[in-house]
């Protein structure tokens, strides 16, 4: 066992862990983080995606040992200070752009990031940074508007009505 | 103008806030105090004998509490099947015993043969490694012809064939329809596949069994659509624990999509090794297990034949479909060929005659059960594509074959034994054809070649019956349950109500729509509502959500334990008003008495309710919560046209979804939004099942699709871009026998878009001169150049 130590979402953490522990079970299973989600083994679908000294990372596929020392932010951390929804989170309720909300972690994570890197992304851009998150329920269609809407463009409305 | 809340309102989902900060409870999030891990071992043939299980050297690994096998489990019962189907000669289908793990043989690969519970995960899976198997392999069956005309491979000793059973529908139909085929002017012919799918909610499945010593009751929280129906089947059948030892609870849940309908043996397990170890067991599904364990999807292979008159119109159909249940019954596997396929065979047209064999399969392989449509995309697809071979063969447009066999008046009953009560194909037609700008393809079309690229445009109809269903009428056609559905209401003394629905979400949006009906009713604030769901300890006996039925049932029966409420209520207000009940009226969350200016707020009376002063105890007990359980007198139909255009480059045979268009008539809409999201998603998947998704098995009954590097999820790239799609459920024919008006809006993207993209390729291979009738899914750019290149 090895003891690390990291700062997640602004505050001091550590534990004992394993040479194996990933960094998602490290963020799920020692420090109750339980926001970062796991579906599937093979770093397809960006569920567990995280912020690791400011760059997206799949937490699925870091160890948690390499995390030592690191900043490292998880959607629990993605709220305003004043506990108020992010613009990219409250873009992704306005725009219905979640259901059963597991993959929504890992997308708002991947939002961010590509939102620091590109900040007016085109339509085929938001498509193309998605290709590492998988999502089962909306079809993308809303995660898309949602993205974009949170970038400051313009996007049809919500709904027909 | 968008409406601020209520029925018809986009309200922004509330659930949405605990998802986006990481707050959810999905069962993986679970943890109990003391909880020991399962690793289950599972077996990596399709199929064979096995000799041995020897645990010996696991036994003793470090973290080893327990270790099970499938003698383990013999006192139990096994995995029970929930619809027994009777075939075309009148006899029960033939039922296989499910073990919960594998006992003498191993019939798929990913059966459980062994579960070792350790303290941690990795002492488990290090202990399972080190079991040692000894199984004589034998020759798996997994093409579903080969497995009913050759014996010799049996998936059940104890069975007489692989045969599940061979059903006729309506078999009182079967000559008149074959004499129609006789007499037909014209028939089409087409055999097609269509093609295994896995439902891969991006929740993988969890169990966590736990067990009270001291009060000998168990709990299993469970990702499950329907956690009273596993209380039941588990309880009754399996473990044999009555309903008040046994809760069930399925917090949040990722997704579903039919593949969370059914009891597996997981949560079984959990449940009883929790009580043989006296700790809470938990098993999380990895990914590779959830391809190998959680219930597949469609795999039928049909002969289906459309017979025309001189006119062109339709005057019967024959079908003839082998369709896979896998090495085991899951749960409902039965019923998804038969009672909801051929039921839908007539779709949306006039067929006077239908005839409908099916034959279903065990092989070795996964079980095949309900995934998102279930046995209506399977009608479709051969329908819809058949219509538009058969238009093509006619040199008749597509469009007009459709409409010319319409179903105009409603009700309208199907040789096939269901009553649309409702619908109005020419709407959607209509609808779908201005928003696709058909006119403007011709000129589209010429662009798309001016690049070399080929053009397609695809049209298709459907119909699906939702809302299942009357619980007499399922019990006649072999349902082993009933299918009604439940809301406790519960006022409380402030005005507050929670709604305790039988109905689950794990994803629809139940906490957010269901309070914008009663709000409506009762004329308060949707935030004054909320729902409690998916825990068989504080909610009423549910069947649950599957089959688009949440709003259609499960909305009903909260309509009707609020009209209890309000019933109650105004007897209440009578009082306080000192006016006759029959005058009291209910308004803006507000009694009134008719023709007066006197009136008593919501709030007061609730209060009243449970502070009761003054109240006429006489005539009414304090209090104010209702039950009410809805059994629905028919299935809803829910109707659609779907449009789509492709692009097919000749270069590689890659396809490109340009244009989408969907015109649903789901009767009255609740939420809008959601209902637009339910379309997306259910059009992403049918997407997803045309032209990338697809289960594969070599012939020895190996799973080659088993990790999201094999099998083609569909990603944000591969569906269309927003300008050129459009959703729209303007059309509305309200459903006439529920008290909502509501059909139901889950399933109808995934049944309507597989045969639109197909029409859509066809017509664009068509366009350039290559003879091809018809492409099996999924239309992989290997397939499509292949079609274009033989």
């Amino acid at each position: 066992m090895t003891k690390i130590e990291m700062t997640v979402n602004g505050r001091a953490a550590s534990g004992e862990v394993e040479g194996r522990t990933l960094l998602s079970s490290f963020l799920r299973d020692e420090l109750k983080l339980t926001g970062t989600h796991v579906g599937c083994d093979t770093s397809q679908c960006g569920a567990c995606v995280v912020h690791v000294d400011g760059e997206a990372v799949k937490a699925c596929t870091m160890l948690a040992v390499e995390a030592a020392g690191s900043e490292v932010t998880t959607v629990e951390g993605m709220a305003n200070a004043d506990g108020s929804l992010s613009v990219i989170q409250q873009a992704f309720q306005d725009h219905h752009g979640l259901q059963c909300g597991f993959c929504t972690p890992g997308m708002v994570m991947s939002a961010a990031a590509l939102l620091k890197e590109n900040p007016k992304p085109s339509e085929a851009e938001v498509r193309d940074y998605l290709e590492g998150n998988i999502c089962r329920c909306t079809g993308y269609h809303n995660i898309v508007k949602a993205i974009m809407a949170a970038s400051g463009q313009e996007v049809a409305p919500v709904a027909a009505e | 103008m968008p409406k601020d809340g209520g029925i018809g309102a986009s309200s922004k989902r509330r659930e949405d806030v605990r998802f986006l900060t990481g707050a959810g409870n999905y069962t993986d999030d679970i943890n109990i105090h003391g909880q020991a891990h399962v690793a289950f071992l599972r077996s990596d043939i399709a199929h064979g004998t096995i000799n041995s299980v020897d645990t010996s050297a696991a036994q003793g690994m470090p973290g080893v509490v327990k270790i099970f096998t499938g003698a383990d489990f013999e006192a139990v019962g096994g995995m029970p099947c929930g619809w027994q189907v009777t075939d075309k000669h009148g006899q029960p289908m033939q039922e296989p015993r499910h073990p919960i793990l594998a006992h003498g043989k191993v019939r798929h690969v990913g059966e459980p043969i062994a579960a070792v519970v350790a303290d941690t995960l990795e002492q488990a899976r290090d202990a399972a490694e080190a079991i040692v198997l000894d199984i004589d392999e034998l020759p798996a069956v997994v093409d579903m012809k080969a497995a009913v005309a050759n014996n010799d491979v049996k998936v059940h000793d104890d069975l007489t064939s692989n045969l599940c059973y061979d059903w006729g529908f309506v078999e009182e139909n079967k000559a008149a329809t074959d004499e129609a085929f006789e007499k037909a002017a014209h028939v089409t012919t087409l055999e097609l596949v269509n093609n295994r799918l896995v439902a891969n909610p991006m929740e993988p499945r969890v169990a966590v069994g736990d067990y009270a010593r001291g009060t000998d009751e168990s709990t299993l929280y469970t990702t499950s659509q329907n956690p009273h129906v596993i209380r039941l089947l588990m309880g009754a059948f399996v473990l044999g624990i009555p309903e008040h030892k046994l809760r069930v609870v399925a917090p949040d849940v990722g997704g579903g999509f039919g593949t969370k309908i059914f009891h597996y043996q997981e949560e079984a397990f959990c449940t009883f090794a929790a009580k043989a170890c006296n700790r809470a067991v938990k098993w999380t599904s990895s990914r590779s297990e959830a391809f190998m364990s959680d219930a597949h999807g469609r795999d039928h292979v049909t002969k289906i034949e459309l017979a025309l008159d001189g006119d062109n119109n339709f005057t019967a159909v024959r079908t003839e479909t082998y369709a896979n249940m896998g090495a085991y019954l899951s749960t409902f596997a039965p019923s998804i060929p038969t009672w909801l396929h051929g039921t839908l065979m007539a779709g949306n047209y006039k067929t006077p005659l239908i005839y409908v064999n099916v034959k279903a399969v065990f092989t070795n392989t996964v079980p095949v059960d309900a995934y998102r449509g279930a046995g209506r995309p399977e009608a479709t697809f051969q329908l819809e594509r058949v219509i538009d071979k058969a238009a093509r063969e006619l040199g008749v447009d597509p469009v007009e074959l459709r409409r010319q066999n319409f179903i105009t008046e409603f009700p309208y009953a199907t040789p096939v034994a269901v009553e649309y009560d409702t619908g109005d194909y020419h709407a959607t037609m209509d609808k779908v054809l201005e928003l696709s700008d058909r006119d403007g393809f011709a000129a589209r079309r010429a662009e798309s070649e001016a690049k070399g690229k080929l053009r397609g445009f695809g049209i298709n109809c459907f119909i699906e019956a939702c809302g299942i269903a009357p619980s007499n009428l399922v019990g006649q056609l072999g349902a082993r349950a009933g299918l009604y559905e439940s809301a406790t209401v519960r006022v409380n003394a402030t005005g507050g109500l929670v709604v305790m629905t039988g109905s689950h979400s794990h994803g629809q949006g139940h906490e957010t729509a269901f309070p914008q009906v009663i709000a409506d009713m009762i004329g308060i604030d949707e935030s004054m509502i909320e729902v409690v769901h998916g825990d068989t300890a504080n909610t009423p006996m549910g069947m649950g959500t599957y089959g688009s039925r949440s709003i259609a049932v499960g909305g009903s029966a909260m309509v009707r334990a609020t009209e209890k409420i309000i019933a109650k209520a105004k007897k209440i207000a009578s009082h306080l008003l000192e006016a006759s009940e029959s005058d009291i009226e209910l308004k803006d969350g507000a009694f009134s008495v008719a023709g007066t200016d006197k009136s008593v707020a919501w709030g007061d009376v609730t209060l009243a309710a449970y502070v009761p002063h003054n109240y006429p105890l006489e005539d009414i007990e304090p209090g104010l919560e209702e039950t009410a359980f809805y059994d629905p007198s028919n299935f809803t139909y829910p109707a659609g046209a779907y449009t789509c255009e492709v692009e097919v480059d000749p270069a590689t045979g890659e396809v490109t979804i340009e244009r989408f268009a969907s015109a649903d008539d789901f009767g009255n809409v609740v939420n809008p939004m959601i209902v637009e999201g339910q379309v997306h998603g259910g059009i992403a998947q049918g997407i997803g099942q045309a032209l990338l998704e697809n289960c594969s098995y070599d012939e020895n009954g190996q799973l080659l699709s088993a990790s999201y590097m094999d099998y083609a999820m569909p990603r944000a790239d591969n569906l269309p871009a927003m300008d050129h799609y459009v959703v729209d459920h303007s059309c509305q024919t309200p459903c006439t026998h529920n008290p909502l008006g509501v059909k139901g809006c889950g399933e109808a993207g995934a049944i309507g878009s597989p045969p639109t993209v197909i029409n859509a390729i066809i017509d664009a291979l068509q366009s350039g001169g290559h003879k091809v009738d018809h492409l099996d899914m999924p239309a992989t750019p290997a397939r499509v150049w292949a079609a274009m290149n033989t």
